[in-house]
């Protein structure tokens, strides 16, 4: 991995086979999905746990809101402002450059950075860019992921040597290293393809380059199941019935991966919040003056003697919703593969 | 498996050198300045850039370039642009801060997955499976740079438990010293992994536990805790020592970036993260291979200690 020091996962072919109908069998009549959902529900960390991710999205689409009640905007410095708290006034950055700590009320609810802006509402706006990165890096990784290892494990042959080479050299490259270089790399010069240019500041570079780092881990388990999907009895049939290869991918081979798209989705969005944090602490992510979570502890961690808070505030909002979305994955897991055939990655 | 080990060898050299060449290839190609203009600075004249451009081969054709610069790499010659210090001592100026902390921590992470592991399977469903589950799976939620710089302020500048960050030879400060300066950073690194490791082991141990020969052992008369060692966390251990070689090669080959970053270890990853920032191609291309080479390097042991173990996997 994650990026980040993190752990690989080997390629043990995992074979799920729709959700696993053997166990529950005291359940008749009941789809796997069914049963899966019925699993879920049993397990009350994960459901709490989710549920705690709902509400962190929820505070991050309110952003604009709490940015009103605070009277400021995430870019916007107060350096030389003064505000009341208990009724005495405070500097909000002092002459020697302290910020202001928590004040608990409307403005600087949870304190002021070294340039005097609200850590709450750039709190806020970091999550919506944090997730916004981590959602999008995760549909990519899904989305490339599914089709290399499809078409890896479907066609074979050539186009099977050439997809799992490649895949081969990717695993070789240390995740890490290759994620910052690329990072700084693209951040300092923009990224041109063709007709498609993207500033070095945009957040997509940091989201194309989480996305891509991602593909490697997914893509090995998919083809695994593909291939052996492939020589089942409704494979046959269809082609039998004269399917096209595509109708075959789409309709009979994606419905039986989709459990696997399903166990490691949170677990990627996990990893890629992760990934940022890590890419930004390193100048390769989140450009500033944006505001992302890494980039905030990247800021904050250089002041920790004097604004602990800096560090603390979205540290913590950090790993509540990375362990939010890997104790509700877990809990997906569980539900959809009690037999745990599939297992979970940290790119 | 001879013949096996020798395709293992062979795949693992052709995967070097693609890796040798997409590196080189990416750092040549990504539009992120000329080196020659960096290394002339801000005022130069166009005659200085040239003759800049002459001395290094910036102008010769790119294969040529990749020649000379792995020719530099194996022979120990590869100069920085950015310094002009020789990239292959730096790299093995750091070499032995990256493996203590890389071994230390890959040690201790084994030992607590597996206790942890076990002791979640083994009281699986009730109130302390989950307990230590979320606890677990906390340690893998942090970003690494953010613990340890929490544990690095609080526990080594304001209690002065440990070292404030650095590090120290044993030869010259002694092994308590040494010891000392990599107890954070060991456990650091180490809480980023446990909570996987317990969580595989988990579900294997609780795959293999309802086997018939666990079954068999039981029947037998064999005490619980025998069946446990010698019968179940024998087999769950595999998939697990193959994780472990893996998430190995990569903290071995610089992989710890942040960790050693923060603890300001100067090892090779930390070498990597400040020649990154300017745009160092030669200590980049450098430190890349040497992370790639230790990741095949145990991919291919691991391959083969798999295939000596079952030998249904030298067919496929």
């Amino acid at each position: 991995m994650s990026i980040a020091d993190s752990s690989v996962q080997p390629d043990l072919s995992p074979v799920l086979s729709a959700g696993g109908q053997a166990a529950d069998a005291s359940a008749p009549g009941l789809s796997p999905w069914e049963l899966a959902v019925r699993r879920l529900k049993r397990n009350k960390a994960a459901l709490i746990f989710g549920a705690l991710f709902f509400v962190l999205v929820a505070l991050a689409l309110a952003a604009p809101l709490w940015a009103q009640v605070a009277d400021t905007t995430p870019a916007r410095n107060h350096l030389s402002d003064t505000i009341v708290v208990d009724g005495k006034p405070e500097q909000v950055v002092t002459f020697d450059g302290v910020p202001i700590s928590p004040t608990w009320g409307k403005k600087f609810f949870l304190g002021a950075d070294s340039n005097g802006r609200d850590v709450a509402v750039r709190l806020l706006y970091g999550a919506r860019n944090s997730l916004f990165i981590g959602i999008t890096a995760a549909l990519i990784t899904t989305f490339i992921a599914v089709a290399l290892g499809m078409l890896a494990g479907y066609f074979r042959g050539w186009t099977d040597a050439f997809i799992s080479r490649g895949l081969d050299i990717a695993w070789a490259f240390p995740p890490t290293l290759l994620g910052v270089a690329l990072g700084v790399s693209f951040a300092l010069g923009g990224l041109k393809v063709g007709p498609l240019e993207i500033s070095g500041d945009s957040l997509w570079i940091p989201t194309l380059i989480i996305g891509a780092i991602g593909v490697v881990y997914l893509a090995r388990p998919i083809r695994g199941q593909v291939l052996s999907l492939r020589e089942k009895e409704f494979v046959e049939a269809a082609r039998a019935q004269g399917a096209s290869p595509l109708r075959i991918m789409f309709g009979e081979l994606l419905p039986n991966v989709a459990s696997t798209i399903l166990v490691f989705f949170p677990l990627l969005v996990a990893n890629a919040i992760l990934t940022e944090a890590a890419l930004s602490f390193l100048g390769a992510g989140v450009q500033p003056p944006a505001p992302s979570w890494g980039t905030m502890l990247s800021d904050g961690v250089v002041l920790l003697s004097t604004a602990p808070h800096l560090t603390i505030v979205p540290g913590l909002m950090l790993v509540l919703t990375v362990l939010s979305l890997n104790v509700f994955g877990d809990g997906v897991r569980d539900a959809l593969d009690p037999r745990a055939k599939v297992r979970l990655e940290r790119p | 498996m001879g013949r096996f080990v020798v395709r293992r060898v062979v795949g693992m050299v052709v995967v070097m050198f693609a890796v040798s060449v997409l590196t080189f290839l990416i750092f040549n190609v990504i539009p992120n300045g000329d080196p020659a203009d960096r290394m002339a600075g801000k005022n130069s004249t166009p005659v200085q850039i040239a003759a800049i451009e002459k001395e290094w081969g910036f102008n010769e054709p790119l294969y040529s370039q990749y020649a000379t610069t792995m020719e530099k790499v194996f022979s120990g010659d590869l100069v920085s642009y950015a310094n002009q210090t020789n990239v292959i001592e730096e790299i093995k100026r750091g070499l032995p801060r990256t493996f203590s902390l890389a071994i230390g921590a890959a040690l201790l992470w084994f030992a607590m997955g597996t206790a942890l592991g076990l002791y979640t399977a083994i009281r699986a469903g009730r109130f302390s499976d989950t307990l230590v589950t979320v606890l677990a799976l906390a340690g893998v939620s942090m970003p690494v740079f953010w613990l340890g710089a929490l544990a690095s302020y609080y526990l080594g500048f304001k209690l002065g438990l440990f070292p404030n960050g650095g590090y120290a030879e044993v030869g010259e400060a002694g092994l308590w010293e040494w010891v000392k300066h990599m107890i954070l950073p060991w456990c650091v690194l180490a809480t980023l992994f446990i909570g996987v490791y317990s969580r595989v082991l988990r579900s294997n141990v609780l795959d293999t536990i309802n086997d018939d020969y666990v079954r068999t052992a039981r029947a037998k008369g064999l005490s619980e805790r025998r069946v446990m060692i010698h019968h179940v966390l024998r087999n769950s251990l595999i998939p697990i020592v193959t994780l472990w070689g893996l998430d190995f090669g990569m903290v071995l080959g610089g992989g710890a970036i942040l960790t050693e970053t923060v603890f300001d270890l100067q090892g090779v990853g930390q070498y990597f993260a400040e020649s990154v920032g300017q745009l160092d191609v030669p200590p980049v291309l450098a430190v890349t291979l040497f992370g790639a080479f230790f990741i095949v390097l145990l991919n291919t042991l691991v391959d083969i200690v798999y295939a000596a173990l079952d030998p249904r996997i030298r067919l496929s």
